[in-house]
């Protein structure tokens, strides 16, 4: 392993960490409320209800004050590939980029079109243009979604591409191949449909505030009749899609779920810990692992749910870092040294290029073609960087790529459970809205309102557990966190990190500060 | 297509961008005006307002400039980006400012105040173009890098980027679009807004603002003739100095040539026509002056074999469209992408034609169910 310097990957993630969960406070919500607010309009169109108008014109406005403060965090990430994971860049641009590129061209401006019909147009274009716009801004928002995921399922699944040695990075090869990754494709559906509820218990929270003060009522029941149908439909969905995320990340990820499920012994009848407190374990071999000081568990349900059958192995953490010969899992120590081959044999090439040594350096390329080195080695290329000729520093360093343990599990679950909870609140809800029952139900109010800062949180786990379980990879496998971070001065970072927090905070504040007063305003004056 | 002309096609879509970009701009010049044009609160509140319906237009084109760079020539992205760190960072928050203050400035309980908001506005102005302006120049002048023989990079600059201020070059090209950005405001401001006081007032600063432009930008255009460029030998790919290089460029691309004259001819002009005959009209050819002289300026630095982005430390790590650009595969996967845009532009103009056929007025503001 090279010299590495670790604080400087370690604030370089901080901040991009930073970037993107508070990007992520914004985003969920621009996704549903768009469609809510689309769907709010038909019904405005449909009826010729003003009533509908105003109603449609108060969620119009929270919108566009998150809206803004979502493009300022997003214009950041976009950059921040550039300005802290440089390497990265470089490696993986010729894939990266390009579905970031398409963002932009697709999505961003179709948004930034209609929405300027939405908030402006409303006497200028007729009824049906100005609805049409509506629905195309969230149709833009979503689509930004697509590409922006497709992207980050490239990186949670590499696929589509081929190593490049001449120019050192990896290469596109199958542009439908990634887009079309049952990683991606879930990633997407799973993250969009979480903002699909978010964005309905937001609407359902805010309206039982107001049927809590008996405030602007009927606005309140209609908009809840609304939200509560559309989230009770993509909460279904978020379940399923929920449901094949994990299965699928038990085979492409299965060090991410395990450490989701915090299971550090592999076997074929492991429980599904429903609920567990992590402590440190009293095992004086395991000085760095974690076991259960809690747990209510669901024996042998494990296997069933990542692979719908029972008596599957599923490795545990152990298993992956030392290898389980009987279950042909080979140990992370052997992958080093296979991914070191691979590094070397880069490495060897370039120098024979430097020599001018033609004919070595022709066979050398040669290897990056040959697929038995490319399934024995360079399959392994990213846990290279951590190769050590010292066995007993490479055994340590083995261990730096086990993600942070109690941090993916307690997210995970948290978002699990929060999930589950919020489907039974839109049940609540729709059945009360149907029956017109929704008067005088405090209880329900409140649980409307508590669900709001609930269901922030289950977003922010949801990306925790996606972005913190697989660690240490930018590219899961073949670039780790150490090998992708831009030369930068620690300290530097750490100064725009502060920045940026300082930045967002403050920016947070107003947005929630402007926020609570139209939301106090309500809709007859909040309407514009 | 050959991967050299899948390079050069991509070129020619980063430079239209980076011209589109330049133009856009206007928003932010505009930003920098808002006190001395607007006296009362309903005059700032037009001028507000008229730029607030633009304005993320600059900042998607912003944006779709960073990605189309990043997918076209990524080793440009990963060099820049990450080397010139200060300079990036310190115009990524200038934009990160904006984005809020059109839509927070006004609302009530807003937190920072309205004119911490308008402050934030005339900052994003002012940093925007002066150092996109200084950043662009260094496709000219160069930086300081290395990369090695994997393509990673290290930044030899001693501030991030910051040094490229020690070369009064860049900030002559800084400046001069800091000053092209006001003169396109004031321009826009007299096409868009229907209100006697601001149409004076724009008139009067247009000089202010125009003759700085075409003094700073000249002095500019005239030592890039005949300073040593960095060329790059077709075959071998060496690197080499050349004295007017970009004159040489100028002489051996007469088309862009052309387009640049006739976008200088259309600046004069726009400012011309306002300026003398107190015409509205200006921001037309002004504007569109801007985007081709500055899409010919793109080509300038990129095509006839020049380093589009060199390496005065180490002439060999100097990026070339050939060396910096994506594979033949991602760039011809683009390339069908990017026939999507003139159907983009045509739902733009025609959104935007919908809603913006009437001037904005004072009466607008009072009776607009949103404003800023």
């Amino acid at each position: 392993m090279e010299h590495i310097d670790f604080s400087l990957v370690d604030w370089s993630r901080a901040q991009f960490a930073l970037t993107a969960l508070y990007h992520w406070i914004f985003v969920p919500l621009t996704l549903g409320l768009s469609f809510i607010i689309a769907m709010m309009e038909t019904i405005y169109v449909k009826t010729g209800n003003e009533e509908w108008k105003k109603l449609t014109k108060f969620w119009m406005t929270l919108f566009g004050i998150n809206f803004a403060i979502g493009v300022a965090t997003g214009i950041i990430l976009e950059f921040e590939f550039g300005t802290n994971w440089s390497n990265y860049s470089w490696f993986v641009g010729d894939i990266f980029g390009a579905p970031l590129a398409i963002e932009g061209i697709m999505a961003f401006f179709m948004e930034s079109t209609f929405i300027a019909i939405m908030f402006f147009g409303w006497d200028k274009v007729s009824k049906k243009f100005h609805l049409a716009a509506s629905w195309l801004t969230a149709v833009g928002a979503n689509l930004s979604a697509l590409w922006i995921l497709v992207a980050n399922g490239w990186m949670q699944n590499p696929v589509g591409m081929h190593f490049n040695p001449e120019k050192a990075r990896n290469e596109m090869a199958d542009f439908a191949e990634i887009l079309f990754s049952p990683t991606a494709v879930n990633k997407f559906l799973h993250t969009i449909s979480s903002g699909y509820v978010l964005a309905a218990i937001f609407v359902i929270g805010i309206s039982s505030w107001f049927l809590l003060k008996q405030r602007s009522v009927l606005f309140a029941k209609r908009s809840i009749a609304v939200a509560a149908m559309f989230g009770l439909v993509f909460s279904l969905f978020n379940i399923m899609t929920g449901d094949s995320s994990a299965r699928e990340i038990a085979t492409t990820q299965p060090m991410k779920f395990a450490a989701m499920e915090g299971l550090y012994e592999g076997s074929t009848t492991s429980p599904l810990v429903a609920f567990g407190i992590l402590k440190d374990s009293d095992n004086p071999n395991a000085p760095n692992e974690k076991e259960f000081s809690v747990a209510i568990e669901i024996p042998d349900l494990l296997s069933y749910m990542a692979y719908m059958k029972p008596g599957v192995f599923i490795p545990g953490i152990r298993d992956l870092v030392h290898g389980n010969e009987k279950e042909g899992i080979m140990s992370y120590f052997e992958k080093i040294k296979r991914g070191h081959v691979a590094i070397k044999a880069l490495k060897d090439y370039k120098n024979a290029l430097k020599a001018r040594k033609t004919d070595k350096a022709e066979q050398l390329k040669k290897m990056f073609s040959d697929p038995e080195f490319l399934n024995n080695n360079f399959k392994y290329f990213g846990y290279g960087y951590y190769y050590s000729e010292d066995e007993d520093v490479l055994k340590d360093n083995a261990h730096l790529i086990i993600p942070p343990v109690p941090v993916t599990f307690y997210a995970f679950h948290t978002m699990v459970g929060l999930g589950m909870l919020f489907l039974i609140i839109f049940i609540l809800f729709l059945y009360f809205s149907i029956k017109n029952k929704l008067e005088n139900k405090k209880w329900l109010y409140i649980t409307g309102i508590i669900a709001v800062p609930l269901v922030y949180l289950a977003q922010q786990s949801g990306w925790i557990v996606a972005e913190l379980g697989r660690q240490p990879w930018t590219i899961q496998d073949v670039l780790p966190t150490i090998a992708s971070v831009s030369q930068v001065d620690t300290s530097t970072v750490q100064i725009t990190f502060w920045l940026f927090a300082v930045v967002f905070t403050a920016l947070l504040i107003a947005e929630l500060k402007i926020m609570f007063t139209q939301i106090k305003k309500g809709p007859k004056e909040g309407g514009n | 297509m050959s991967l050299l002309a899948l390079q050069e096609y991509w070129w020619i879509i980063i430079s239209l961008l980076g011209a589109l970009l330049v133009f856009l701009l206007f928003v932010q010049g505009g930003q920098t005006l808002i006190y001395s044009l607007g006296k009362t609160e309903i005059e700032k509140t037009m001028l507000i307002n008229s730029m607030g319906r633009k304005w993320e237009f600059t900042f998607t084109t912003l944006v779709v400039f960073g990605g189309g760079f990043f997918a076209s020539f990524p080793l440009f992205y990963a060099t820049s980006f990450g080397g010139a760190y200060w300079v990036w960072m310190i115009i990524l928050f200038a934009f990160i400012v904006q984005a809020v203050s059109y839509e927070y400035r006004t609302k009530p309980n807003n937190f920072l105040g309205q004119k911490t908001y308008e402050l934030f506005l005339w900052i994003n102005g002012l940093i925007a173009t002066v150092f996109l302006g200084t950043a662009v120049s260094t496709f000219f002048t160069g930086s300081y890098f290395y990369i090695d023989d994997m393509n990673r990079v290290l930044w030899m600059g001693q501030a991030r980027g910051l040094e490229a201020v020690l070369n009064p070059m860049n900030i002559a090209l800084g400046l001069a679009i800091f000053f092209l950005s006001r003169t396109l405001a004031l321009l826009y401001f007299q096409n868009d807004i229907d209100d006697e006081a601001i149409l004076k007032r724009s008139r009067r600063q247009l000089w202010g603002n125009a003759v700085p432009f075409l003094v700073l930008f000249l002095i500019w255009f005239g030592w890039l003739l005949f300073v040593k460029g960095f060329a790059y030998d077709p075959v071998s790919k060496e690197v080499f100095l050349e004295k007017g290089k970009y004159w040489h460029n100028l002489l051996d691309m007469p088309l862009n040539s052309i387009i640049f004259v006739g976008g200088l001819i259309l600046i004069l002009y726009g400012l011309f026509i306002s300026m003398v005959k107190e015409s509205t009209k200006g921001i037309w050819f002004t504007g569109t002056g801007t985007v081709l002289t500055v899409f010919a300026l793109f080509i300038l630095a990129g095509f006839n074999n020049t380093c589009f982005y060199p390496s005065a430390y180490d002439l060999q790590s100097s990026l070339t469209i050939e060396n910096a650009s994506s594979s033949h595969y991602t760039l011809t996967a683009m390339s069908y992408v990017s026939l999507m845009v003139p159907f983009v532009l045509a739902y733009i103009w025609y959104a935007w034609k919908s809603i913006s056929s009437k001037k904005i007025d004072a009466e607008e503001m009072n009776g607009e169910t949103h404003t800023y």
